[in-house]
This record gives C-alpha cells, sequence and structure tokens, in this order.
C-alpha cells in the first residue's frame, strides 16, 4: 500500500505559474485526475512521476522524494501521454526490456504476466511500429505494469482505445484498485472518470478546485440547488404541496414528471416521503438528476 | 551486454541514419586505394587523406552521428522516458550510451584510418592512427553525448564545433587547440608513429590530459543532467 503525497507544491515556468499551491494525498484505489486542457494536470503528473522538479512544496511517494531519485521506479509505474516507443522491438522484447532494467528475477515470466494483463499475448511478436495506436498504449501499459508497481501513473490511458479496450483497461484499473494498488490516471473524458472512480482530484487553473467523492463534492455545493427528477401518482398536486416545503426553491410539472430543485439535499430527502405519505401520494421515482460528475465538473468550473 | 546498450546498439542501427556512417570510411579508402594504385607519392596525398579528411573530418563527424544518435534521438522522440523510469542509476545508462557510442565511432573510423595509414606509411602508423581514433572517440562521444542533453539542437552545436572551432579557429588562432579534439588525436598519433604526414601542435601531455577531461568531465556532466531530466508536458 502506497500513498503519493503533495504538499503545497507550485510549479512555474518563468512568469507563468503551470501549478499553484496544490497539496493532495493520493491512498490505494483508483482516482480520477481531472481539469480542462491546460489545467497542469500533466505538470502535477509529471511532478509524481520525478520528471519535473517542484518550484516550491514537495512531492513524495510513501515518504521518500520523487525528484532525482530514480529507487522509487521500483514501486512506481508511469504511462506518459507521449505515444513514443522504441518501435523497432517487437512488444514482447520491449516488455522483457523493460522487466530487465527494473531487474527483476524472471523478466520473462513477468514479461508474459503483463502482456496477458492487457491482452496482447497475440500480437507480442510483431514490431511495435507496426501496431494500432490502441495496442501500443497497451503495450505501454505492460511495460508499466511488468514490476507490478504499487502506484501506477497513467496520462490520459484510453487515448486510441476502441471501446472494448476501453471497457478491458477500465476492469484492469478496478481489479488493480482493489488490489490495494494506488492508480491515478487523468483524463479530459468525464464519462472514463465517472465510471471508472468516484474519487477525483479536480484542477482547473493550476489550482485544486476539488478533491474527494464526486457526489459528496456536489452535496457541498450548498450554494447550488439540488435537481431531482421526481415522478409519483399525482404529480400535480405533489408540486403544490412541495413548494410550501422551506427546503425547495423550485418545482418544474413537465411530461415526464416533476423537476424540483432543493436548496438542502439533506432536509429535502428527508421531507419528501413525509409529504407523500401524508397527501396520499405515491411516489415512483426518485433521482438526483445533476449528481453527474459532468455537473460537478461545470459547477466547479463556473465558480 | 547491458539491456540499456542493447537498446540503444538496436535503435542505433534500426535507423537509416546509420547508413550516413558509411560514406566517409569509404571515401577516406577509396581515395588512399586510388592514390596507392596510381602510384602518387604518400608524401602528396598522405596528409591530406589521413589528416584532411580522416581525422578532421571523418572521424569526429561519424562521433557526432553516433553520439548524438544514442541519446538525442531517444530525447527527441520521448523514447528515453522507458529508460529513465527504471531503479537504474543515472550513472549507468550514460556510461552504456557512451560505450556504445565510443565503440562505433572507434570502430567505424579506426577502421578506414588503418586502412589509409597502412597505405600511406606503414602497419604502425596504421596502427597509431587507429589507437588515437579511438582516443579521440571516446573524447567526442562523451562530448556530443552531454551536448544531447544541454541543448535542443545537439547536431547544430556540434557541427559548430567540429568546422569553426576545430576547422577554423584551430588553424589561425593558435589558443583554440588546447580545446580542440581533434589535435589531440593528431599528436597521440604523432607520437606513436612519427611521420611526416602529421605535425601535432600541443605538447603530448596536454593532449592526453585534455583528452581524459573531456572523456571524463563530459560523461560526469552528462550523468548529472540526466539526473535532472525534465519533461514538458504537451497539454500543461
Amino acid at each position: 500500500m502506497s500513498v503519493v503525497e503533495l504538499q503545497n507544491v507550485s510549479r512555474w515556468y518563468g512568469n507563468v505559474v503551470a501549478v499553484n499551491d496544490i497539496s493532495m494525498s493520493l491512498q490505494p484505489g483508483v482516482t480520477g485526475l481531472l481539469g480542462p486542457n491546460g489545467a497542469g494536470k500533466t505538470t502535477v503528473l509529471h511532478m509524481m512521476a520525478g520528471f519535473l522538479a517542484p518550484s516550491r512544496g514537495s512531492v513524495s511517494v510513501d515518504g521518500a522524494p520523487t525528484w532525482r531519485n530514480p529507487a522509487i521506479y521500483r514501486q512506481l509505474g508511469l504511462v506518459a501521454e507521449k505515444e513514443a516507443v522504441h518501435g523497432f522491438l517487437t512488444a514482447r522484447q520491449f516488455v522483457v526490456a523493460c522487466a530487465k532494467m527494473q531487474k527483476l528475477p524472471d523478466a520473462a515470466a513477468a514479461a508474459d504476466r503483463a502482456l496477458r494483463l492487457v491482452e496482447m499475448t497475440d500480437a507480442q511478436d510483431r514490431r511495435i511500429e507496426t501496431f494500432s495506436k490502441g495496442m501500443r498504449q497497451r503495450t505501454r501499459v505492460a511495460a508499466a505494469l511488468v514490476h507490478n508497481p504499487q502506484v501506477l501513473l497513467l496520462d490520459e490511458p484510453f487515448n486510441g482505445m476502441d471501446p472494448r479496450q476501453r471497457m478491458h483497461m477500465m476492469e484492469l484499473l478496478h481489479k488493480l484498485g482493489d488490489e490495494g494498488h494506488t492508480i491515478l490516471f487523468s483524463s479530459h473524458i468525464l464519462e472514463e472518470v465517472e465510471q471508472l472512480s468516484g474519487l477525483v482530484q479536480v484542477i482547473v487553473a493550476g489550482r485544486l478546485a476539488a478533491s474527494g467523492d464526486f457526489r459528496r463534492i456536489r452535496r457541498l455545493m450548498t450554494n447550488r440547488p439540488h435537481v431531482f427528477a421526481v415522478q409519483s401518482s399525482d404529480d400535480r398536486r405533489l408540486a403544490v404541496a412541495l413548494i410550501g416545503e422551506k427546503s425547495v426553491s423550485g418545482v418544474e410539472i413537465e411530461a415526464g414528471g416533476l423537476t424540483v430543485r432543493a436548496s438542502d439535499y439533506g432536509s429535502f430527502t428527508r421531507a419528501l416521503p413525509r409529504i407523500a405519505l401524508g397527501e396520499g401520494i405515491r411516489l415512483r421515482r426518485l433521482l438526483p438528476s445533476d449528481e453527474s460528475l459532468e455537473s460537478v465538473f461545470s459547477y466547479l468550473l463556473e465558480a | 551486454m547491458s539491456t540499456v546498450a542493447y537498446i540503444t546498439v538496436r535503435g542505433l542501427f534500426g535507423r537509416r541514419r546509420a547508413l550516413l556512417l558509411l560514406p566517409l570510411p569509404l571515401l577516406v579508402i577509396g581515395l588512399a586505394l586510388i592514390c596507392r594504385s596510381v602510384g602518387v607519392d604518400a608524401d602528396q596525398w598522405g596528409q591530406a587523406v589521413v589528416q584532411g579528411l580522416g581525422l578532421a573530418v571523418a572521424l569526429p563527424v561519424i562521433s557526432l552521428i553516433v553520439g548524438t544518435g544514442v541519446l538525442g534521438s531517444e530525447v527527441d522522440d520521448g523514447t528515453i522516458v522507458h529508460i529513465l523510469t527504471k531503479p537504474l542509476p543515472r550513472r549507468d545508462i550514460i556510461i552504456a550510451k557512451l560505450l556504445v557510442a565510443a565503440g562505433v565511432s572507434a570502430v567505424t573510423s579506426a577502421v578506414p584510418l588503418f586502412i589509409a595509414g597502412v597505405l600511406a606509411d606503414s602497419v604502425k602508423f596504421g596502427l597509431a592512427l587507429s589507437a588515437a581514433a579511438a582516443v579521440g572517440a571516446l573524447a567526442y562521444s562523451a562530448l556530443f553525448l552531454l551536448l544531447s542533453l544541454v541543448t535542443r539542437r545537439p547536431v547544430l552545436l556540434g557541427l559548430v564545433y567540429i568546422l569553426i572551432w576545430e576547422g577554423l579557429l584551430g588553424r589561425w588562432v593558435s589558443g583554440t587547440r588546447v580545446l580542440s579534439i581533434e589535435q589531440y588525436v593528431i599528436t597521440i598519433a604523432d607520437k606513436l608513429a612519427p611521420t611526416s604526414m602529421l605535425a601535432g601542435k600541443v605538447s603530448v601531455p596536454v593532449a592526453v590530459v585534455m583528452a581524459l577531461i573531456f572523456a571524463i568531465g563530459g560523461t560526469l556532466f552528462a550523468i548529472n543532467r540526466l539526473g535532472s531530466f525534465s519533461v514538458a508536458g504537451e497539454t500543461s
């Protein structure tokens, strides 16, 4: 079990501040690193991977600094965004070479295991330069996993993968996270992050805008009404009853039911069954409709 | 052979760039063979072919192609990340790459120089040229390896060193010769097998000590630079 820790980390290039006073702690499990393009995600990942010195603050894996410390690569694997691989090698030669450079006792067996994990066994004896983008990506993931690292950092890992490969990679990362590996992946595709991980670190304009489970983050945004889709046996009568409730700030009657805006998540969810029971109305559906990562993310960007 | 050296050799000979290593050695051998076969006196062609082409052009240019190829191309295309994300001391990576660069450059330039030396004078002269070329290949490789880590244009800077510093300034400004690997090579070859074809312009101790300073200093500096290797984010 490894912990990646950033403490008051800033990174600037001349007058441009790319990362501004970020502190975060990555625990075992899968965490998504989210942010618009240019927010500083790659800079954060590179600092975690020891490829960039923080201008201020410290970055460590289990207390050991990542900068100028090659020993951390025994427990850290990186899949960088840049696709470059030694194309003149076959996938197997490449992964075996990585295993040898990790000084693993049985490099061939470790390479076999890693190639199996990413489903590249059939194409392992082909030169990497003949691979599609997705196959290259999987080969790079195999190379990063060959020494079974406790920490795995992936920069846009699903780029170029087809839907089936993407699903397989998600399952793999889930499995590794469940086994206690600390996994951080960056993505600008919210759907991917939502499917893969509840935990997010959101970076906006170089600052850490939010950190934790995105549904909890949403609930902490008390200044934004929570939106619920409600269906009942009598929508119109329920709307009348709800508008008198203090925690409800608005109700819209639509063809498929009600859209209710509640200023307080807890009070509303406690009040709704009480009101429905009092009015003799049967509730058929209650769905928080803005708890998606997309809503949370757009609220954070607007903030 | 270490895995880093294996990947480096495969990378070096897997690229078309390796073909650039052929013309200069062939030119040195070809010119020496033609001059010898038509019976031209060695005093008339020896210096031009051995020193003017072999030591002043072939050796440094071959070392430049190889020296910047073993690391600079991996830095350029980003594949260096796969080597750097391993728990290898940066010293081992640089030394593996330096040995490959120096070895390939030494063999590629020493063989034609040996043949040209034998045709121009004697086997002893050929061996002296080969030994001096090996020393020069090591010093040049360390320098060009370092350039791959301190600049994004190592080939351009390397050419400036070879053409401007050694070729132009080295000829007219005597003080620059102390920092000219070409001059060390000439002096060492001349010391090992004195002939009228080569005239060393720096002393033997200066040549030996400075060649060592280039080789060791360049290597140590490169190790330090590789330890602080940074990757700039494309989207950051």
